[in-house]
């Protein structure tokens, strides 16, 4: 049995920050992987530990500053890694679902998996499509909002709980071969142990251009542009208490005795 | 344009999105000089015909496909909707199982999607607006294309209120079932322990702010010394630190206290759909660019590690 497991590099911004352009200045933002994807990676590994014929691929798209992050991927149990990157997808502009959908479908094509994991999500743009729309792509079946995965590989069968709204959970049966995103929550990420990441440094990592993977520039082009990054004006209208921390929580402590709290 | 709004239910209540999604659809209908149009699909499509019978609502569509929601039976639904109507615009909700048929009927349909949308504008083609990094940043998408689909964000648009005149039409869809390949059996609640948060009149609330496991003992000295209940943000139940009847948000409970003060939680959508319905709300955050501050009315732009401790003296904890 073969699982992918898609993974990103997200950018986390910091408190201050400043736009450039239509990104964020790169001096105020940090890498890491994206938090969704580190229980999809550990849902992958942990059927692979169960089964002894279970290969673990986590494929990616970024540039080749992303490969510390992918290699996360491979020194917490994946087998081996992918890269898809191309020059032509730095000038594309959006990356989004479809395009993204696009190209791990490409590679799918080629690894013929019988599962797909994806997170429910990326931290930084929040599109939370591209699962889906890869399954649609590969004419797999899916289930998005995954937070219990139990696995018959005899009968084919992913039975999932999906996370609905308000504390209500949705049993469901999903035939193989499936795309199923992955919310957090479903187990415990391991941290990488030493070894891990000693033996991910020698773990197979293919770099895929568009044509490797029989694309063009032009099946990468989105029909979204993005056309303007903004600081939201502010909404607040909360009164700031200001000064050391004492006199800050002096201040909130008579508010509170003035609201009946704690007196 | 023509909009094709889809409504959701679930259990047999229709949800206050699909109401929402008319308002969305109605201004981009109304901007074009076009129709609005809604589906509903399975369960009892006549009462839900009836909800969404509110003013502006050119056309009901029913399509009478089983009790509850299932996405292969969604997607194509939609996509032969999608056919018969000849909308230019298809409107979904960017809920749980928005997210579990809107792409693929996209995909399908082969037109762009836009989901998370916050804003929608047309002006000569179709504007999204969206929100980037935890809501810090807001981003203007244009669609260049004829027709496509977005998911809209809940409690963005006001309910549709009023009733209206729209004609209601049945509309007999042809399912592939060989092509339905998922079943769903059942539906679980979860939570349902000891602590009863949506009871509380005060609560104190920690986010990932945080940071260790140890910690937390401050917050709930602090909830003691204040005669409160400790609720917490999602990260703080994945990781077993507290229990999942204690978190707020969309996937938690909502909850409504007199005072729900915020301890090193950001703000994020999914946290704020579970208690901006707090009488008043108080935020102690390091990052005075948190969406927090979007809804708080008192804040405190510091240190929780100081601030907490300085509180429980306050009190003579
Ligand atoms: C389908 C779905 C459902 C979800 N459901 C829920 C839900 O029900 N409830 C929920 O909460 N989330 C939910 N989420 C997750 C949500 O998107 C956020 O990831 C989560 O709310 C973030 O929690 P947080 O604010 O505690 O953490 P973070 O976003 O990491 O924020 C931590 C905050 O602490 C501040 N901080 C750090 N150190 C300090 C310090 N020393 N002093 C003061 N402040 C400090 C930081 O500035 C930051 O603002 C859901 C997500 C998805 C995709």
């Amino acid at each position: 049995m073969k699982i992918l497991v898609t993974v990103k590099e997200v950018a986390h911004v910091d408190d201050e920050f400043e736009i450039d352009g239509l990104g964020i200045d790169d001096r105020y933002v940090t890498y890491d992987l994206n938090e969704w994807d580190d229980y999809a990676v550990e849902a992958a590994v942990q059927i692979q530990e169960a089964g002894d014929d279970v290969e673990v691929v986590a494929v990616t798209i970024g540039d080749a500053d992303t490969e510390d992050t992918i290699r996360q991927a491979l020194a917490k149990g994946a087998d081996r890694a992918i890269r898809v990157w191309d020059d032509a997808l730095a000038d594309a502009g959006l990356l989004d679902p479809e395009t993204k959908a696009r190209l791990i479908a490409a590679v799918a094509a080629e690894e013929d998996p019988d599962l797909v994991l994806t997170g429910v999500q990326s931290a930084d743009d929040g599109f939370g499509a591209t699962g889906v729309t890869l399954a649609e792509h590969l004419g797999f079946e899916w289930g998005a909002v995954v937070n219990a995965l139990d696995l018959d590989r005899e009968a084919g069968i992913a039975h999932v709980h999906r996370e609905l709204e308000g504390s209500v959970e949705e049993l469901t049966d999903v035939e193989l071969p499936a795309v199923l995103t992955i919310q957090t929550g479903i187990n415990e990420p391991r941290y990488a142990s030493l070894r891990g990441i000693r033996q991910a440094q020698s773990k197979e990592l293919a770099e895929y251009s568009l044509s490797d993977l029989d694309l063009t520039p032009a099946d990468v082009e989105s029909s979204l542009e993005q056309t303007d990054l903004y600081e939201p004006e502010s909404e607040s209208e909360a009164t700031v208490f200001e000064g050391s921390a004492e006199e800050t929580a002096s201040e909130l402590a008579g508010l509170l005795r003035e609201k009946g709290v704690g007196s | 344009m023509t909009v094709l709004t889809v409504a959701e239910h679930r259990r047999g209540e229709l949800r206050d999105v699909s109401l929402e999604l008319l308002t969305a659809g109605r201004e981009l209908a109304d901007a074009t000089g076009g129709e609005l149009h809604t589906a509903v699909i399975g369960g009892d499509v006549e009462a839900f015909a009836e909800r969404l019978n509110r003013v502006g609502v050119d056309a009901i569509h029913t399509v009478d496909e089983g009790e509850e929601f299932n996405h292969d039976v969604y997607t194509q639904v939609v996509t032969q909707l999608v056919e018969a109507v000849d909308p230019d615009l298809l409107v979904m909700p960017n809920s749980v199982n928005g997210l579990d048929y809107a792409p693929a009927v996209a995909s399908r349909l082969d037109w762009p999607l836009v989901t998370d949308v916050v804003d929608l504008g047309y002006d000569d083609e179709l504007t999204a607006t969206r929100e980037l990094y935890g809501s810090k940043v807001e981003t203007t998408i244009d669609v260049h294309a004829d027709r496509a689909a977005v998911t809209v964000r809940p409690a963005e648009w006001p309910v549709a209120e009023g009733s209206g005149d729209a004609t209601v039409e049945s509309f007999d869809a042809d399912i592939d079932e060989s092509a339905v390949r998922s079943t769903v059996t059942g539906f679980e609640e979860v939570g349902g322990g000891d602590v009863d948060i949506t009871d509380a009149d005060v609560l104190v609330s920690v986010g990932r702010g945080i940071e260790e496991e140890e910690n937390l003992d401050m917050i709930f000295d602090l909830a003691e010394t204040l005669d409160a209940t400790v609720s917490a943000s999602r990260p703080l139940i994945d990781n077993n630190w507290l229990e999942k009847d204690r978190q707020v948000g969309q996937s938690g409970s909502v909850v409504t206290p007199d005072v729900y003060i915020a301890i090193g939680i950001s703000g994020a959508v999914q946290h704020v759909a579970g208690m901006k319905g707090s009488d008043t709300i108080v935020a102690i955050n390091t990052d005075p660019n948190a969406p927090i501050f979007d809804i708080a009315d008192y804040g405190i732009q510091d240190d929780l590690f100081d601030v907490v401790p300085a509180l429980i003296e306050e009190f003579g904890g």
